[in-house]
């Protein structure tokens, strides 16, 4: 028996005027967070259309714990919608908004009251209830749009790019409230995102979209990879991935005690590496198993032991250099392994060779902690 | 910038503007000081009159509430859906606006006169056009039914449609997330269409007077009474209609504002 949030899809072909998927194949566990991860476009979208209901697929199967709802209208899926913009009902209040689903379900007022209460408690909206949607905040109108996806008990989540159109604060919290409202009703959630830091921190994995334009105005979207974010990152399938990824230090790791305003975040070892991982300094509120992130260009390289206010130094090994023309990318085994991106004239005054000693550092407020 | 008279282009503006405001306001003035509250009293007091007037606004309620029920379909269909030939259909809703009405009168007539076709069918069930009801309420429909279709498009053109694919997968079929989301929406649109479309049936002259000279609409009996009688006894039935559409459309404006400010 497949649990009752777990997703199926097999060849799905998707024809759409502007748009068409290719060949989509995923599986999905019960009470996954699973990411589709792409450039900005309409391939993502579709994609969960499609899954709603929303979009005839041309041919292919979706099941949703087992059960073949190819061509089943929206309405008998049992999902959860939440678009990017939150797509409120104007003409309803937040109760009205949540209770939606509900009312068609015919329910009882008394029920219908609790269950709105309930939701608005967990994703700390009660207080809104009456309120009308033209009057709350983006983060207020997500949490709402989410709290009326969920009351209902979907067995499947689909966010479709849930926290681009926040502020960057508002953003992180509802971020981390995702992942707490995940963990509290291990919903199967599909999250859809352009942005990599936020499927690394939400994502038990990703599959990366592809999209191509064909000759004629037209794009098609393929999936070309699915793993762990740690093996997306790592070991990228193709140079599509390796791009849009980026190249990064992302780390796993564990933020500890405070230090006059600054936290050590003791990081894991790569994988493989027998090692200890060492700690950083990091400025962050979280606390716990945290990740952290810091671009190569804020990592500073030397010869000789640096003497600089950056509060993060380390001496450790060079592993690889990798010469992008006028840059170059030098990875220095501490461990874990760092990325540093240094010109193409420093790489040559310094004389760089793998297996070389080397100094490293960069300022606290480089590290990017989430 | 907002003021009316910041700088010389906007006092010419405002010079010109004024003319054509002018121009209508003037002879509408005119024609409701003219007669005199114990004239229109007892024009008022006149039976055709009275039961003239009654028809034209029962005529036309009538013909908005089956423009209301085809319409509002129809206009959901042209603001969702893309199909082959869909200008035309556009086009055909526009055909009314451009036509002149007795072009449409005679259109109508060849349409459902008493020897073709569809005249004779609904004469089976007892319905007949020429000089009757019946006849007045589709001059109206036919001429202001345009007003209805593309307010309520426009309407329906305005509501995202992702609301409506929200509400399907919170459970809703077709038929509920059109009339839980889509509908209550576009409401205040298709009512503006409602009251414009309305308020042009009961002014319709043109088409009616062909199809159906009698019974009297107000517009007609006003002409008749001007052709028999001249200005002098036409006046009053044309500052009555004049006084009562203002008021009529004055308070429907109202109440559909106060929708609004609600929203």
């Amino acid at each position: 028996m497949k649990g009752r949030g777990s997703v199926e899809i097999r060849y799905l072909w998707v024809d759409l005027e502007e748009f068409r998927l290719c060949d989509i194949n995923l599986d999905i566990t019960d009470g996954e967070y699973f990411i589709v991860l792409g450039p900005t476009g309409a391939g993502k979208t579709v994609l969960l259309e499609t899954i709603a209901g929303l979009h005839q697929p041309r041919k292919g199967r979706i099941l949703l714990a087992g059960e073949d709802v190819t061509h089943a209208p929206p309405e008998r899926r049992g999902t959860g919608f939440v678009y990017q913009d939150y797509a409120l009902f104007p003409h309803l209040s937040v109760a009205g908004n949540i209770a939606f689903g509900l009312r068609l379900r015919r329910m009882g007022r008394g029920v219908i009251e609790e269950r709105v209460t309930a939701i608005g408690r967990l994703l700390g909206i009660e207080h809104l209830l009456r309120h009308v949607p033209g009057t709350l905040s983006g983060g207020e109108a997500q949490r709402v749009a989410l709290a009326r996806a969920l009351v209902v008990e979907p067995r499947l989540l689909l966010l479709d790019e849930p926290l681009s159109a926040l502020d960057p604060e508002t953003r992180e919290a509802l971020q981390r409230e995702l992942g707490r409202i995940h963990q509290e009703l291990g919903t199967t959630t599909i999250h859809v995102t352009h942005d990599f830091e936020e499927a690394v921190a939400l994502g038990d994995r990703i599959a990366v979209l592809k999209e191509e334009r064909l000759g004629d105005s037209r794009r098609e979207g393929r999936i070309v990879q699915v793993g762990t974010p740690e093996e997306i990152f790592r070991r990228p399938a193709n140079e599509f991935v390796a791009r849009f990824v980026g190249v990064r230090n992302i780390f796993r790791g564990e933020a500890l005690s405070e230090e006059s305003g600054y936290k050590l975040v003791s990081l894991d070892p790569s994988a493989g590496s027998g090692h200890r991982g060492v700690e950083i300094v990091a400025v962050t509120e979280l606390e716990g198993p945290v990740h952290a992130s810091i671009r190569p260009e804020e990592v500073v390289l030397s010869r000789e032991p640096l003497r600089s206010s950056a509060r993060n130094a380390f001496r450790g090994q060079i592993v690889s250099i990798s010469d992008r023309g006028t840059v170059a990318y030098v990875t220095v085994r501490i461990p874990p392994d760092f990325i540093c991106m240094i010109t193409r004239r420093s790489l040559e005054e310094m004389n760089l060779r793998e297996g070389m000693w080397v100094h490293i550092a960069f300022k606290a407020s480089a590290v990017h902690v989430f | 910038m907002r003021a009316l008279f910041a700088d010389k282009m906007r006092v010419s503006f405002v010079g010109l503007g004024s003319l054509l405001i002018l121009f209508v306001a003037w002879p509408l003035l005119r024609t409701i000081t003219a007669s005199g509250p114990a004239v229109l009293w007892r024009t008022l007091l006149d039976e055709e009159v009275r039961r003239s007037i009654g028809l034209t606004f029962y005529a036309s309620l009538i013909a908005t509430a089956i423009a209301f029920v085809c319409g509002v379909p129809l206009a959901y269909l042209l603001a969702r859906a893309d199909f082959p030939g869909k200008r035309l259909i556009e086009g055909i809703i526009d055909v009314p606006i451009v036509v002149p009405h007795s072009a449409a009168g005679i259109a109508l007539l060849m349409g459902f006169g008493r020897h073709t076709p569809l005249g004779k069918a609904f004469g089976l069930v007892g319905l007949k056009f020429v000089s009757a009801a019946p006849g007045i309420v589709i001059a109206m429909l036919f001429v202001s039914l345009s007003f209805l279709v593309n307010a309520a498009r426009e309407g329906f053109e305005a509501v995202d449609p992702r609301l409506e694919r929200v509400a399907r997968t919170l459970g809703a079929s077709p038929w509920r997330a059109f009339w839980r989301v889509s509908f209550p929406l576009a409401w205040r649109s298709i009512l503006s269409g409602m009251i414009l479309m309305w308020a042009r049936g009961l002014s319709e002259f043109g088409a009616v007077v062909i199809l159906a000279y009698h019974p009297m609409v107000a517009p007609v009996l006003l002409y008749e009474r001007f052709e028999s009688f001249g200005l002098n006894y036409a006046r009053p039935i044309a500052t009555l209609m004049i006084l009562i559409c203002l008021a009529t459309f004055v308070a429907l404006r109202l109440i559909a504002g106060r929708g609004e400010k609600r929203a």
